[in-house]
């Protein structure tokens, strides 16, 4: 009797596993799309502006900051 | 971090369309999609006065939020992107976006909507950097090349400017202390918050004692 009981739980128990789902939270976690930082480029590419080391985030974000500052007209030459 | 943005001097600009052609020369954007135009306000009138527009890669974007495939995300330097293999061309981002910047290329039969293109602050998108596919989906990835975007570069009064946000709000601060004047910036405080209570107050020219 005791073993009847315990195969109608598991059996319950298997079942109702099968009602599980995958979560379909759209929110932040979930978000994120893989994508390569902007610095990491492949050095053999002719595009790459010179004045910076690819691969390296310092050096990207100084190299972009001047870059940035050349938009400046009152800036001292 | 430097957190991407966009400027337009009102001031500056006078409505040559550089940016325009640079964005679709870069970009190979095909026909019927702009990702970035000239409006002109009062028109013809004297005193008209014009403006570069584009996506302006919001702080807290209105498509992101309202994309039902979740195909739209931030990148860490704070650039609006997008994956092509999941949009479906729903068009929820275009109702959404402020300065109707998602576009729809429609060159198929029965009028068929692909899927969404807009500007990209010509940062590629989810593929490896520099590779063909990105180019193929997206465009240019100047920023991977340590470049700005092409559209900023060109734009011969640097009206337009692009950037990190601190320092582009820094250079036109500058030029409204010299002129005097032109110290509103169109869709700063829609894109990246109201200067009271929201994320970045507006370079306003005024000098700090």
């Amino acid at each position: 009797m005791r073993r009847l009981q315990f195969a109608v739980l598991a059996v319950a128990v298997a079942g109702l596993a099968a009602c599980g789902d995958r979560d379909q939270t759209i929110g932040p976690s979930n978000s994120r799309h893989a994508d390569t930082n902007l610095w990491e480029i492949g050095t053999s590419d002719p595009s790459i502006a010179p004045g910076w080391t690819p691969g390296n985030a310092a050096s990207w974000e100084d190299h972009l900051r001047r870059r940035t500052q050349g938009q400046n007209d009152y800036a001292p030459r | 971090m430097a957190r991407m943005k966009f400027i337009c001097d009102a001031e500056r600009c006078i409505e040559c369309n550089s940016c325009v052609t640079a964005c679709k020369a870069e970009h190979d954007v095909p026909w019927g999609v702009n990702r970035r135009r000239v409006v002109t306000l009062n028109d013809g009138v004297p005193g008209e006065k014009s403006i570069s527009v584009a996506c302006m890669h919001c702080s807290d974007a209105p498509c992101i939020a309202v994309c039902p495939v979740n195909c739209i995300y931030h990148t860490d330097e704070g650039v609006v992107l997008h994956d092509k293999d999941v949009c479906i061309g729903c068009g929820y981002c275009s109702y959404a976006c402020p300065f109707g910047a998602p576009q729809f290329p429609s060159n198929g039969a029965f009028g068929l909507r692909g899927k969404m293109d807009k500007c990209t602050f010509c940062a590629g998108g989810p593929e490896a950097n520099g590779s063909q596919a990105e180019f193929d989906k997206y465009g240019r990835n100047r920023l991977a090349e340590g470049k700005l975007p092409a559209c900023a570069e060109m734009c011969s009064t640097k009206a337009l400017l692009g950037g990190d946000g601190d320092v582009i709000a820094d250079i036109l601060r500058t030029r409204v202390l010299h002129r005097g004047k032109g110290s509103e910036v169109w869709g700063w405080g829609t894109a990246y918050g109201k200067p009271n209570g929201g994320t970045l107050a507006a370079p306003n020219g005024e000098k700090k004692s």
